[in-house]
């Protein structure tokens, strides 16, 4: 009972980490209709400036803060040159400049920092202990910034201008257009708020795994789209939905020894087998096909 | 053009490929061609077979596949252990060889119509994160294997087979898939799948079964995918999992973008130039500058992409198009020559009109009353 209340913490911590990456995803995909494939990478490059602000200042928030700072600008930039020329072209085509600006990162990291994982030591965060219970201070950390943020990003989008103009274009781009909104601005503003969520993600992570190499973004990248997938890709509550439930299955399928080694078969299968049964995932709405 | 010969053209890249294949095999028996040369060999018609079937998926039926090199890890292990247990009845013979294909190629095949189905009945971009998944999954899987049944994370041994007869057979199977996907596309079949890649709702309005055509594509593309991985097991000796992965697939991605998505002769002359580069360059870049290579692939696929999609550079495509210069050069009239090539991602008004004419049935009910409840309401 005691192993499967660890496991269900760490189920948690993981998942609002995922949580967080997917709802980068799911906004863009909502807003600017585009699997952001290079969003994985950003996590990575906020992770490695972590790493570099952390060994030139040594102060755990002025890192947090150029992270957060730079990712934004990386995504906005990235928003501007990769993926503003292909709008209104084929999805094919901006689905693959997203993987080729993921692999353009990737690669570039590599060259910059080498391939060999380095070390990010952060802060000792310590354990708290109730009664046999041990928790580690950062779960605790990372849940409740996870949490501030989902109800801020909740909150922003529904009474902030920009927030509704967001929900308008997702809803109809053309209209929102017509009612005098600047699309192009909206999609900037998303990619922007991705972003920075990204960089919190690469925080997160590093707390719990403090090693970094060039393809440390790609598989929480890629786990936290299955759960923007899962949870219905577009829907806010979603991603959140299914990050978390991505996050407990991946921590107590890992301390089961038979299934162990298949964690991540289990994880990719829950998500075949839920586009068999909804295909919009959890809490995916249903869109009419138009002709 | 006479219908003959139009009719020829179409096989022109075969026929190229098979005076290649038999040119090479001619020098091999000859003068005898170096193990190095050989091994390059088989590289490179191993790559254009994957990169011609992914094409199938990606340029014809305008989906994506991210899992292709999974497809072809399953057809690797699965065609290489069935070579391992059928070698000891029937030797390292040329049936082997071909019984085995068969079976990575149908089991291949199987995992296709297994993600397939739920992915591609789907509309948006679901079969490209599925087969995503797909890849990982069957690395994972394969990777925790245990030493007897796969080989685990050692890999698998598969039968060593004579180099010089390999190299002829890989050149057959090439034709082989050449022929199949050229014939499918000129075929009542091809053109369904075109369709659906350029409207799907018009190729449903006109009686296609799109869920048919699409696995059709889907499976075909991907039991040469695990032909192709059978290939490999019996040109390497021996195959590990870790290959396979979400890199490799895009490596395949790569060759079929640089070549021209939608263009058979382009995947083939990209598979093999990439293909060659990679391998010749591996010898002299290493370290720090092999990922160089990497970051010029990066570069060179985003700006190929942007170039030949973006609807701000239409116009000066239209002025560029290196198709109207040869015609020019040639004093040919351009409006004779308008084959169907492959104009998908330029169709021109399509995301317009849909938006304008979107008569959408269930909503507008929807709206009707709640505009009706609004004026109630005033």
């Amino acid at each position: 009972m005691q192993q499967f209340c660890e496991q269900l913490l760490n189920g948690l911590n993981l998942g609002s980490v995922y949580a967080l990456i997917a709802l980068g995803y799911t906004m863009v995909y909502g807003i600017a209709k585009m699997l952001n494939f290079a969003h994985g990478d950003i996590i990575m490059v906020g992770g490695y400036t972590i790493y570099v602000f952390m060994n030139m200042t040594g102060h755990p928030l002025i890192a947090v803060a150029v992270a957060v700072v730079f990712c934004v600008l990386l995504g906005i930039t990235i928003e501007k040159v990769a993926y503003k020329p292909l709008r209104g072209a084929s999805p094919l085509a901006v689905l693959i400049t997203a993987i080729g600006v993921s692999y353009l990162l990737q690669s570039l990291a590599q060259i910059v920092f080498g391939s060999a994982p380095k070390m990010v030591k952060i802060a000792d965060m310590g354990v708290l202990k109730i009664g046999s219970l041990k928790i580690q201070n950062y779960t605790l950390l990372t849940l409740a910034c996870s949490i501030v943020v989902m109800i801020a990003l909740t909150l922003f989008v529904k009474f902030t201008k920009i927030g509704r103009a967001m929900l308008a274009t997702s809803e109809d781009k053309a209209a929102t257009q017509l009612m005098g909104i600047n699309v192009n601005n909206v999609i900037t503003v998303t990619f922007a708020i991705g972003s920075a969520l990204a960089a919190l993600a690469g925080l997160f992570y590093l707390l719990k795994a403090p090693s970094i190499s060039n393809t440390f973004g790609s598989m929480p990248g890629i786990k936290a789209f299955t759960a923007a997938v899962i949870g219905g890709i577009g829907s806010i509550p979603g991603a959140m939905l299914g990050g978390i439930l991505l996050g407990i299955v991946e921590c107590i399928s890992y301390k089961i020894p038979a299934i162990a080694a298949y964690t991540d078969a289990i994880e990719f299968l829950i998500l075949i087998v839920i586009l068999l049964v909804k295909p919009t995932g959890i809490l995916g709405k249903r869109r009419s096909e138009k002709v | 053009m006479s219908l003959k010969n139009k009719s020829l053209k179409y096989y022109y890249s075969t026929i190229i490929v098979a005076a290649f294949g038999l040119l090479s095999v001619i020098l091999s028996m000859t003068i005898g061609l170096e193990k190095s040369t050989i091994y390059l060999l088989e590289k490179i018609v191993i790559a254009v077979i994957l990169a011609v079937s992914l094409n199938l998926v990606v340029g014809f039926l305008g989906e994506l596949s991210l899992g292709h090199a999974g497809f072809m890890c399953v057809g690797a292990y699965l065609g290489g252990k069935f070579a391992v247990i059928i070698s000891s009845s029937l030797g390292n013979s040329a049936l082997t060889l071909i019984l085995s294909m068969l079976v990575g190629g149908t089991v291949a095949a199987l995992c296709g119509i297994l993600i397939g189905l739920p992915a591609l009945r789907l509309k948006g971009d679901y079969l490209a994160i599925v087969t995503l998944g797909f890849g990982e999954i069957v690395k994972s899987i394969f990777q925790n294997t245990s030493r007897e049944s796969f080989g685990g994370a050692l890999g698998l041994e598969t039968p060593r087979y004579n180099k010089d007869e390999l190299f002829i057979y890989a050149f057959a199977v090439l034709i082989i898939t050449l022929l199949v996907v050229q014939n499918l596309m000129n075929s009542k079949h091809g053109r369904a799948i075109t369709s659906i890649r350029d409207n799907e709702i018009a190729a449903r309005a006109t009686g296609i079964n799109v869920t048919k055509y699409k696995l059709m594509a889907f499976i075909i593309s991907s039991f040469f995918a695990g032909v192709a991985g059978v290939l490999y097991s019996f040109s390497n000796y021996n195959i590990q999992s870790s290959k396979f992965g979400y890199n490799y697939s895009i490596e395949i991605l790569v060759m079929v973008v640089l070549g021209g998505i939608g263009s058979i002769n382009g995947s083939i002359i990209a598979a093999t130039l990439i293909t060659f580069i990679n391998t010749e360059f591996a010898t002299i870049l290493t370290g720090n500058l092999a990922v160089l290579q990497n970051l010029l692939y990066a570069i060179i696929l985003i700006v190929i992409v942007i170039y030949g999609n973006s609807p701000a550079l239409s116009a000066f495509r239209e002025k560029y198009d290196i198709k109207k210069l040869f015609d020019k050069f040639k004093k040919r009239d351009p409006s004779i020559i308008k084959e169907d090539k492959a104009n998908w991602n330029n169709i021109p008004t399509k995301i317009p009109m849909d938006e304008l004419l979107s008569v959408d049935v269930s909503n507008n009910d929807q709206n009707l009353d709640s505009d009706e409840t609004d004026k109630g309401g005033k």
